[in-house]
């Protein structure tokens, strides 16, 4: 069968599975993006890829609008008032969600919500009842769960619900992020860790890592951070895995081959977001623009890394566990080398449009051997504390994010103090961020999206399922180990 | 180094286990000291009982050859224990007929630290346990005043056998303590432990005065013991205390190896009246683990 006739008879995608698929096929017809020769090597060796995003990218990849505007305007293109109550306040942002671009066609980033809807709170049980209602049309109509909410800092009435409906509801979408800092109150975050604990959202968000880095800033998809009324114009990803497997020694790769190889990607990246701006003149046919929902201005490129671990064991040829990527010194400050490397050539790329940022690429369901952005390989994982510490460590460089994600023991749920304690000394070591879920729970997180268990399960026997990242996390399950995860708790030593 | 010189004081170490969420509140760092003065006939770690004879018994069922006799076979020396080989499989721990386990490292203050290095921003503390940790009372005292240096929290897991009244320098360092009534009555504690339970009761009262108890555990088995006597009477003299967590432990076979391996474990219902009357007698907070 061909490439279209897979599409259209798929029986494990629904209607508008298909549509989408339909749509990325259409893109790939033609291939208008010409890179240089040596970028098109780099290419040809999977070492600088578009990440499957379409070969001629007619918006930007991720469309995070300033939903505090459109409260505070409405919008005359949607003929919409700024909202009175809290229904008003559900129903607009049900309506903008259907007119935000995005590689997924689905919004990405769907408002700090409890700052949104906390001056509509009228009371418990009415509150409970629009957000609800709020929760299940973004699950029942966004297929996946890149669609992400924003919480906090502070303690809100409905950042409290939105926390409790999460735990009743056990859905994976939308995703949920905790923008966590000094002003959290302890209550506030033992509570989103309970909740976490019962399906795996909220993350937690080290607000004095981004804060020094963005003015206004919101966490989309997995876990990309972006500026708030922009975007990320598209995330070009570098597979260092593959670097490795071009031999290079040690001084090959820190004497050229690395930054030779890192320009060649923002060169992609810089074209990519050239066609989106001047050739599809995306932000010319835009209500968005026009009404000041986004700027192009507060757009930005997202250059992705996948495989350190496999690259600096790779070139080290570091065979024994306690030299490897993760447990060894010298690895480590290898790693750190290789990152420092690409951040400062990254940093000193200047594309036609914006600036591009490092972001830790979490992985895609095809990924076999490459272990998502920096992380150490699943069960190679060094001793907990250790394990901490070295993600913190190499998590500094990556301003539009990165993140790990740290199972715990059922004996967690009784003490998610414990918990806390946890990422208020990892976020003390400068992580940026944290995920973790508990052993037990149905709802799981695979990468940096949240899946449930018992989808998978349909989706293996030829079903299909309501949540497009279940067909993703079900190749991930597989590729990237990660029931294999090692579990913290109680038993642990 | 001069012949003068004081050693450090070294005590045996059955196990730490450096991220613990059950040994108190938050994140802790867990030592298990070795050594108890009770043999209680539901202990669930009864390795960490006694001290090490020497026997050898669990030097033939050592599949990894991780643990030798010191001086070589011939020898009487102690078994040496080699933890880079173990592969903790605890064949020898069910191998020893004396409550006992080869695999016990002896560790100063300054050891123990060593190893808490990295776990430092991740915790609230350190909780020592065991075995009972009271019975290494200088070292516990020692660790605790570095720890306290450290500006992190120390907590003891007591079977309460010693006065704290009389061990004030380790009273005074320690923040808190959790305390276990295993029986209110004393003849079911001798019957139970081996030991009078005077002390016990002594403590529970004096810490409760002095703001130093966080918890107090009963270990609830039907048909051998009298609960509702312990529950209601450590109940009444918590009601003095509002913050003391009392915790009411549902007795399971897990690891234990005295006459208690085939008893029953409680019903939740049971549990569940054990946490009223428990209430109805003064206890503020009750939980069942």
């Amino acid at each position: 069968m061909s490439e279209l006739m897979d599409i259209l008879k798929d029986p494990t995608m629904d209607y508008q599975q298909r549509c989408i698929q339909l749509a990325k096929y259409a893109e790939n017809l033609e291939d208008p993006i010409q890179l240089s020769e040596r970028a098109k090597y780099f290419q040809e060796k999977q070492v600088v890829t578009d990440m499957g995003e379409g070969a001629a990218p007619y918006r930007p990849r991720y469309v995070t609008i300033d939903f505090d505007k459109f409260f505070r305007q409405g919008s005359k293109f949607l003929m919409l008032e700024p909202p009175k109550d809290i229904w008003d306040a559900v129903s607009d942002l049900m309506i903008i969600y259907h007119h935000i671009p995005g590689v997924t066609m689905q919004p990405v980033y769907i408002g700090h919500l409890d700052r949104l809807l906390e001056p509509f709170y009228t009371t418990y049980e009415e509150t409970k009842r629009a957000v609800k209602m709020l929760l299940m049309h973004l699950d029942r109509t966004i297929p996946d769960s890149f669609c992400h909410c924003n919480l906090g800092p502070y303690d809100t009435k409905v950042g409290r619900i939105i926390l409790e409906l999460s735990a009743e509801m056990q859905r994976p979408v939308p995703n949920m992020s905790l923008i966590y800092n000094e002003d959290t109150p302890d209550d506030f975050a033992l509570k989103a860790i309970e909740t976490g604990l019962i399906t795996a959202k909220p993350s937690f968000v080290n607000d004095a890592m981004y804060r020094k880095e963005w003015d206004n800033y919101c966490v989309a998809s997995c876990y990309n951070v972006l500026p708030v009324g922009g975007g990320g114009y598209t995330l070009g990803r570098m597979n260092l895995r593959y670097l490795e497997e071009l031999k290079p020694t040690r001084e090959e790769l820190m004497g050229g081959l690395l930054k030779e190889a890192v320009l060649c990607q923002c060169e992609l990246i810089d074209k990519r977001i050239q066609f989106i701006v001047d050739d599809c003149r995306f932000f010319e046919n835009s209500f968005l623009v026009e009404e000041g929902l986004i700027e192009r201005e507060r757009f930005v490129g997202m250059f992705g890394i996948v495989g350190l671990a496999e690259l600096v064991n790779g070139v080290l040829d570091a065979k024994k566990q306690e030299e490897r990527f993760g447990t060894g010194e010298e690895a480590n400050t290898f790693a750190e080398e290789i990152l420092d490397l690409i951040h400062e050539t990254v940093d000193g790329y200047v594309p036609k449009y914006g600036k591009i940022y490092m972001h830790g690429q979490v992985g895609i369901s095809t990924d076999e051997g490459t272990t998502p952005n920096v992380r150490v390989p699943v069960g190679e994982e060094p001793e907990f504390y250790r394990h901490l510490a070295v993600t913190a460590r190499m998590q500094k460089n990556f301003e539009t994010g990165v993140g790990e994600l740290f199972p715990f023991d059922v004996t967690a749920k009784k003490n998610p103090r414990a918990v806390l304690d946890v990422i208020r000394g990892a976020f003390s070591m400068n992580m940026r961020y944290f995920s973790f879920y508990s052993r037990d729970t149905d709802v799981i997180r695979v990468t940096g999206y949240l899946v449930k268990l018992s989808e998978v399960e349909e989706y293996r026997k030829g079903k299909a399922v309501l949540d497009n990242t279940t067909n993703y996390g079900s190749g991930a399950k597989d590729g990237l180990k990660i029931m294999q995860r090692k579990v913290r708790g109680f038993d642990y030593a | 180094m001069h012949d003068t010189e004081p050693k450090a004081l070294t005590v045996p170490v059955n196990k730490i286990i450096p991220f613990s969420v059950v040994d108190g509140p938050g994140s802790r760092f867990a030592v298990f000291f070795q050594s108890c003065g009770f043999s209680c006939a539901y202990c669930h770690n009864p390795e960490t009982m006694r001290m090490c004879t020497g026997c050898g018994s669990c030097l033939e069922v050592c599949p990894s050859q991780a643990l030798k006799r010191a001086g070589g076979e011939s020898h009487t020396g102690s078994i040496l224990w080699d933890p880079k080989l173990c592969c903790g499989c605890d064949a020898c721990i069910k191998a020893c007929t004396n409550s006992s386990s080869p695999r016990i490292r002896y560790m100063t203050a300054g050891d123990i630290l060593e190893e808490m290095h990295t776990a430092l921003p991740f915790i609230q503390g350190i909780t020592v346990s065991g075995g009972e940790c009271t019975i290494w009372e200088p070292l516990v005292t020692e660790l605790f005043g570095r720890v306290k240096q450290l500006g992190k929290t120390t907590f003891a897991d007591t079977n309460g056998q010693r006065a704290f009244r009389e061990m004030k320098e380790l009273t005074r360092v320690m923040d808190k303590a959790m305390l276990d009534v295993k029986a209110w009555d004393e003849r079911t504690h001798i019957r139970l432990t081996g030991q009078s339970n005077r002390t016990v009761l002594s403590n529970l009262e004096y810490l409760g005065s002095i703001g130093k108890l966080y918890e107090v555990r009963t270990v609830i088995v039907p048909g051998y013991l009298p609960n509702e006597e312990t529950v209601e009477q450590v109940s009444r003299l918590l009601a003095r205390f509002p913050d003391v967590r009392y915790k009411l432990i549902r007795f399971r076979t897990f690891g234990v190896k005295g006459p208690l391996r085939k008893q029953e474990s409680p019903s939740e219902a049971y549990m569940e009246a054990l946490r009223q009357l428990a209430q109805s007698c003064g206890a503020k907070k009750v939980v069942i683990a």
